[in-house]
């Protein structure tokens, strides 16, 4: 058994294997399968203030190891969230990292808000800023494209959160410089990086000859990205070594199916991992890649903490 | 205890049945939860697979024990890259299950009359569903509606299955020519039926309903939703639904489903291969607050 304990910052997690939000809705469906208890942290579906219905369908199409997703940040709201959703993880025992967004910056701060004053807050490891949602005041542009709207959620997030919450920003990889929403999250506050979101996509139905989702436009995720992830951890790990971004911990996303594809996003720099679409195609995936994670790192002589950006200290020197 | 499991289950048997694969697979601990009208989610294409989204098909059929132990039974339509793959299976290939998933056909608790209504293989589950209903001392009709001949499926099963068969093709090729709804009317009024059991293409479902709904019956309706889980986790597969409340909510088919009552489902927003949120809708999208993911 390899040490897998990793330390986000402040925050120590038996092991770095968390589930991605949006793919593991708020925790019962998977807990039918395994125990939520056993993974490093339960990361829920984004919640806004409101209930929100969706998008129309269909909402998916699947592409060569991926798929398309354009769900639309459906979901119950924060007040019901909390109620039924929240209360029950604490119930049970999980360590929760509860995915938010709004439609303006002070929508994120007013869900941050009623998050941080309900009496379940307790079983909360950390808060995952979703920026990669559209910003209705700045024509629909999505916040994590734009340095300075990436910049105020973070900052009126941090302020309704207690000081020892972490703070993640999730980033989008369909930037020109992730580096650059990075340095700005950090700088107001977020105390670690999650990367990556979906990358942007349309596929076409050549039956009907018109876009195969109802919403055009979907988010694509799946083993397809994983190299684009790998990348964006990358660049920002680099650039943390280099301090032109402070340093934070990230938690890597994207395309994780296995314990080896997990090992990836640890060497390149992430310090925890969640596994998302892979979950559609194995709903034990969270563990399974747990446990094969621990077998990699066995077979390599590694601890989990050695594992992290090793592979910036091995790569060839030209 | 455990209402669901994931196992890797072993084909042995398949044949083709019309235009149709017939695949049985020992998958043990499945039959002892299951119930007629849910379904099973398979993973297509092996452990590497590049095709990573679920196929779900409705159970045909369950037996607890055997020669090989607990197995179920499907039914596919090889269209796709998934239902291609499956449909090249042979005996003693591996397949990922799980099941059972979603909410059976509810069973009358008084032995009233029922008609079980099939589009194409959409019959699958019916058979079971109607020995079910014949313990309950229910009387039971099938009508069994497709295309063209080779599109039925289960006719001969239907005869030992049901009280009474009905068979339509849009071709008149065996039959009535014709569609399940034109026939319903006569057999729910001699029977007296009080529900109406449908599984099939949505827009079979939703005139199953209204005649049901004319006629003084509920309909009771499984429905298609592609899913890319299965197991409630990713969202694809909802559809507005009222409530007991009355309110309307977008609903996912594979844990509040697939099984819905025909008069709760919100039809008019299927259109066009589209389903829209209806405005009404809880939750329903402000023009200025679309998008995300």
């Amino acid at each position: 058994m390899a040490d897998l304990t990793t330390r986000l910052g402040g925050l120590t997690l038996p092991n770095p294997v968390m589930t991605a939000s949006g793919c593991a809705a708020n925790g019962r469906e998977l807990q039918r399968f395994f125990d939520l208890t056993e993974l490093g942290a339960f990361v829920t579906k984004t919640v806004m203030s409101d209930p929100r219905s969706g998008r129309p369908t269909p909402r998916m199409a699947e592409t060569p190891s991926g798929m398309l997703n354009s769900i639309g940040l459906q979901g119950p709201g924060i007040t019901a969230f909390l109620a039924k959703d929240l209360t029950w993880l604490h119930s049970i025992g999980a360590r929760v990292l509860v995915s938010i967004a709004g439609n303006t910056a002070v929508e994120f701060a007013h869900v941050a808000s009623d998050l941080a004053a309900h009496p379940a807050f307790d079983c909360v490891v950390g808060v995952e800023v979703n920026i990669s949602c559209p910003n209705v005041a700045n024509r629909g542009l999505v916040f994590a494209c734009d340095p300075a709207s990436s910049s105020k959620v973070v900052a009126l997030v941090r302020e309704e959160l207690p000081r020892d919450t972490p703070i993640f920003a999730k980033l989008t990889p369909d930037v020109t410089d992730i580096v650059a929403i990075a340095d700005a999250s950090v700088r107001s506050g977020a105390t670690g990086l999650t990367m990556i979101n979906t990358l942007l996509g349309v596929v076409i139905d050549t039956d009907r000859m018109r876009p195969q989702l109802a919403g055009i436009t979907g988010g694509l995720s799946g083993p397809a990205i994983r190299p684009v992830a790998v990348r964006a951890i990358w660049q920002c790990a680099t650039a943390m070594s280099e301090g032109r971004v402070d340093r934070v911990p990230i938690i890597g996303v994207g395309g994780v199916r296995t314990g080896e594809d997990a090992l990836e996003l640890i060497a390149a720099g992430a310090s925890a991992i969640q596994v998302g679409t892979a979950t559609f195609n194995d709903p034990h995936a969270p563990l399974r890649v747990r446990d094969q994670l621990d077998a990699a790192l066995d077979e390599r002589g590694l601890s989990l903490a050695d594992a992290v950006g090793l592979a910036h200290e091995r790569k060839v020197q030209l | 205890m455990k209402d669901v499991v994931q196992v890797t289950g072993e084909v042995i048997a398949t044949r083709r049945v019309g235009a149709y694969h017939h695949l049985t697979l020992v998958a043990p601990g499945v039959a002892e939860l299951a119930r007629p009208g849910q379904f099973v989610a398979l993973a297509v294409g092996g452990d590497t697979s590049s095709t990573l989204l679920r196929r779900c098909f409705s159970l045909h059929k369950v037996s607890p024990s055997g020669a090989y132990g607990g197995t179920l039974d499907i039914v596919i339509a090889a269209k796709g890259p998934g239902t291609q793959w499956l449909s090249t299976l042979r005996a003693h290939d591996e397949v990922d299950v799980v099941a059972p998933l979603g909410r059976p056909f509810p069973i009358p608790s008084e032995p009233v009359a029922c008609v079980l209504v099939g589009g194409g293989y959409g019959s699958a589950p019916l058979f079971w569903l109607a020995a079910v209903l014949r313990t309950k001392g229910c009387h039971v009709e099938m009508v069994l509606g497709a295309a063209s001949e080779d599109r039925l499926f289960g006719v001969v099963e239907a005869r030992r299955s049901a009280d009474g068969v009905t068979v339509t093709t849009d071709d008149g090729s065996a039959g009535v020519k014709g569609w399940v709804s034109d026939v319903l009317p006569e057999i729910i009024t001699r029977t007296h039926a009080a529900v109406v059991y449908g599984c099939g293409p949505m827009g079979m479902l939703r005139s199953i309903t209204e005649v049901a709904t004319a006629h003084g019956a509920v309909a009771q309706v499984a429905v298609e939703e592609s899913m890319a889980c299965g197991v409630g986790v990713c969202m694809t597969c909802v559809m507005p639904i009222t409530g007991n409340d009355g309110q309307t909510r977008m609903v996912r088919s594979c844990v509040e489903g697939p099984v819905f009552r025909g008069d709760r489902v919100r039809w008019e927003a299927f259109t066009d291969g589209v389903c829209r949120v209806p405005a009404d809708a809880v939750g329903a999208a402000k023009p200025a607050a679309q998008g995300g993911h």
